[in-house]
């Protein structure tokens, strides 16, 4: 029964190969964003990357969907904000980042995590 | 049309008629789609479309039919937050339930020597599928849903790898128990796994129970501070008192507080004089006694007497909600130390997924029989027993309890890494004064060269003085006022920077300052030499005066030493922190002041634009500073430090340079916010260690690194038992913190 193990071993190969690229090499779409967006939070952020300006008040809406209890909170380190996002309602966060450069939001976890990047320009 | 909802209290509620009139009243305001009033909770809850009604809609809807609406707002959010947390306990407690009933009743019939024990019936394969099934997808719905959204993100998490693992167990076992036949032929045991799958469910819901419980005990100094506020003021409109919910008290407004009651708002006395707890908002212990003119703070307790006064800060602006809005910004900052834990979240998973595909092949390939299920087992046990929660709960529940705690005891701090830094702190610099000191200084001598002048040497000073802007210049003024001396009008008037003042008064002109300006100008003081020259060592500041060149006399000021004073750096030298005090006064009396509160690096005569630089040369020397001052003069300096402590003034908390702010006053708090940080990094410290630690011995168990040598490896349900102890352990270990009392040796 040798040729089951080689088969097992392409497939366990194969698995690790496809999970590598499926969870590690995934490339995530920037949006760029004026005034404010809406963010979906179910079982992740959509949109995951927004870009914002600088020096610029942006409204992001958080609006969860998922009942996962580790979706619960939303914390945005670096501006020190950890909010809880009830249900299927819209929690509005202001930020007026000072600074540009990428950011990360994330759950209370840090399960799941999005990207806030602050470009220098207003356009 | 934007929908909202919003729920408030009605005071004046009795009877069931009371509920129809206000749900009529508030149904006809423009913009409520529908209203409801509850006559247990006293409670109304309004769906109103929020761009055509108001709080104030609302208000004068009850009130027209003789009730009262009691509208807070900020509370609206923490209502809908502790509805759901108590909902999800629910279901959680009736999904563990069932899940470990059922599941309990397949191991009964399952596990080895116990299956003796158990009626033929739960032996039956068959029948443990039907009482798996409700578990695997009832029960463990929310593990299927979390992992199929997640994976629509291109992401993994917790749910993933419970979904992952329980799916294996059950479709495994299912297949058995459907097909023994084809398992037979195909040389696998027929052995299904029910137990696995369903405990495992049970064991993991479980420790999100408790975890969920626990977590809520890390949040309780913010909802305390929340619940602290006032519902109502009693203020004084046309000669008439009435009472109002507290978001309608304007600035300006008139408000009486009678003993026992709670001040609603910040504000200064009008009227009365009472002794005030303010223990609850700045930590100070013992009431103070407050008189007109006097500050008093919302959310604090009137003991004795009654008062009016009149409110200068309402809604945000007042010191209760500045210490809310600083906390909250604390908690939900990161610190520096928790990057790793979260570049490993990140990774975790979907690691933990290929270690587990590797177990699989590894057991298959190299195992003994039966591969199949040992290799199952293993993958299974591997995925259970990683815990990504524990790293992302360590840092953020103890940085929570930590800054909660702080503010338990009047110290907030700004943010997360402050918190980090000041557990390094090894010198610590304080502003001489009012810091160390009251900073209000106070005439302790005043000695004319001729006794009978010392009214004149007074008159003198105080007149020369009035044009100055020397902190110390306010004192004279005031004493020599006091006095009831008339003070007489100053000619060609000069300060000479750093030596003192000089001017024409009468035509005879005046030079008054220190000893610098008299050598200066070559004035003879004498045989008081000495005797000035011992006041200086006992901490006074002397200034001499002199008339068209003859010393007349010289005055003597001292600002007292602050009570907490000489404790708090004790016990700061105590904890091998090295104290340093930082003045523009002159050496001697620097020393003396030094002296009596044991400090031993004094840096005197410096400026205040020169503290910064000050600072920066110590830092340079590789030492960590913390440099204490009142925030407003020393700006600079406290900026520049490592952790810059600002000692709270007024109801003024948010000190925009410093890092940590001290309300209650108390110079002992210095001492205690770095006992805080150092025992908030401990327990950070222990939880990732824990965490790390954890997974990174037994993922190597799970995949059977003892078995070779051991023939150890592990049970899948035993993985999940410590799955769930390792989240809720790091939320305990968090909560132990607020156990700890701060206590300065």
């Amino acid at each position: 029964m040798v040729l089951d193990k080689i088969v097992v071993t392409i497939l366990g190969i194969s698995g690790i190969s496809f999970i590598y690229w499926f969870f590690i090499k995934k490339n995530d779409q920037q949006i760029n964003i004026l005034d404010s967006v809406d963010i979906i939070v179910e079982g992740g952020y959509s949109p995951n990357v927004i870009s914002i300006a600088k020096g610029k008040t942006t409204k992001l809406n958080f609006i969860r969907k998922d009942p996962n209890t580790c979706l619960e909170e939303i914390v945005l380190g670096d501006f020190k904000i950890r909010k809880y996002l009830p249900l299927n309602q819209k929690v509005t966060i202001e930020i007026t980042p000072q600074k540009s450069g990428e950011f990360k939001y994330s759950c209370g976890m840090s399960m799941f995590s999005g990207k806030i990047i602050v470009r220098q320009n207003t356009n | 049309m934007t929908q909202n909802k919003k729920t408030f209290l009605i005071k004046g509620i009795h009877c069931a008629s009371c509920v129809t009139v206000l749900e009529d009243s508030l149904s006809k305001v423009n913009g409520v789609i529908k209203a409801n009033v509850n006559l247990a909770t006293e409670k109304a809850t309004v769906i109103y479309d929020s761009e055509k009604a108001t709080n104030q809609h609302f208000i004068n809807a009850v009130s027209s039919v003789g009730y009262k609406a009691l509208i807070d707002d900020k509370k609206d959010g923490k209502i809908d937050e502790e509805l759901e947390k108590q909902k999800e306990l629910r279901d959680l407690k009736i999904k563990v339930s069932v899940s470990l009933f059922l599941g309990g009743l397949i191991l009964w019939g399952s596990f080895p020597l116990l299956m003796d024990t158990s009626p033929k019936i739960l032996q039956n394969f068959l029948v443990q599928l039907i009482l798996a099934t409700p578990v695997q997808f009832w029960v463990g719905f929310g593990f299927y849903r979390a992992t199929l959204l997640a994976l629509k993100h291109r992401t993994a998490n917790m749910d993933t790898l419970v979904t992952i693992g329980t799916t294996v167990a059950y479709g495994y076992s299912a297949f058995i128990a459907l097909f023994p036949d084809i398992t037979k032929v195909a040389g696998i045991e027929v052995m299904p796994y029910f137990d696995v799958a369903t405990i495992i469910i049970g064991l993991i819901l479980l420790g999100r129970y408790f975890e969920a419980k626990a977590k809520a005990g890390t949040s309780e100094a913010i909802k305390k501070l929340i619940g602290m506020q006032a519902k109502t003021a009693r203020i004084i409109k046309d000669g008439k008192e009435q009472d109002i919910p507290i978001d309608m008290v304007k600035i300006g407004d008139l408000i009486r507080v009678r003993p026992g009651d709670k001040i609603p708002v910040d504000g200064v006395i009008v009227e009365g004089e009472s002794s005030i707890d303010e223990s609850m908002v700045t930590g100070e212990s013992m009431p103070v006694d407050k008189f007109s003119s006097a500050s008093v703070i919302g959310a604090t307790v009137n003991k004795t007497g009654s008062f009016i006064f009149r409110a200068t800060k309402i809604g945000k602006e007042t010191m209760l909600a500045q210490i809310i809005k600083l906390v909250q910004e604390a908690q939900g900052s990161k610190a520096p130390i928790q990057r790793l834990a979260d570049l490993v979240s990140s990774y975790f998973v979907p690691v933990v997924l290929m270690l587990a595909i590797v177990t699989f092949v590894v057991w298959y390939v190299f195992g003994n029989p039966p591969v199949v299920t040992f290799a199952l087992l293993n993958m299974i046990a591997v995925l259970i027993i990683a815990c990504p929660c524990a790293m992302g709960l360590a840092t953020p529940t103890a940085i929570m309890v930590g800054t909660g705690k702080g503010a338990e005891y009047g110290i907030l701090i700004k943010d997360a890494e402050s918190l980090e830094t000041a557990h390094k702190i090894n010198t610590v610099i304080f502003d001489k004064t009012g810091t160390l000191t009251n900073g209000q200084p106070e005439i302790t001598d005043v000695i004319a060269v001729n006794e009978k002048d010392q009214d004149k040497l007074l008159m003198l000073a105080g007149s020369i003085e009035k044009g100055s802007e020397h902190s110390l210049a306010q004192v004279i003024v005031k004493f020599a006022e006091s006095k009831k001396l008339s003070l007489l009008k100053t000619e060609k008037f000069q300060a000479i920077l750093g030596h003192g003042v000089e001017g024409v008064i009468n035509g005879q002109r005046i030079i008054f300052g220190n000893k610098r300006l008299m050598d200066k100008e070559k004035i003879d003081i004498g045989n008081f030499g000495d005797k000035i020259l011992k006041m200086e060592s006992n901490g006074k500041t002397v200034m001499m005066l002199a008339v068209d060149g003859n010393f007349f006399g010289f005055i003597a000021v001292a600002d007292i030493i602050k009570e907490s004073a000489k404790e708090g750096t004790v016990a700061l030298q105590k904890m091998g922190i090295e104290v340093v005090m930082i003045t523009g006064d002159n050496q001697r009396t620097a020393n003396a002041i030094g002296k009596s509160l044991g400090i031993k690096r004094i840096l005197a005569e410096i400026l205040p634009d020169q503290k910064e630089m000050e600072v920066r040369k110590i830092q340079a020397s590789g030492k960590v500073v913390a440099m204490v001052g009142d925030g407003i003069n020393d700006a600079p300096a406290l900026a520049v430090a490592d952790i810059g402590i600002a000692m709270g003034s007024g109801t003024d908390v948010a000190i925009e340079a410093a890092d940590i702010t001290l309300i209650n006053k108390d110079l002992k708090s210095v001492a205690m916010a770095i006992v805080l940080s150092k025992k908030t990094i401990r327990t950070i410290k222990q939880n990732l260690f824990w965490a790390f630690g954890y997974n990174a011995i037994l993922i190597p168990v799970a995949m059977g690194v003892l078995y070779p040598l051991f023939h150890i490896s592990l049970n899948p349900i035993f993985a999940s038992v410590a799955m769930a102890t390792s989240s809720v352990s790091v939320v305990l270990n968090s909560l132990l913190l607020k156990k700890k009392k701060i206590k300065l040796n």
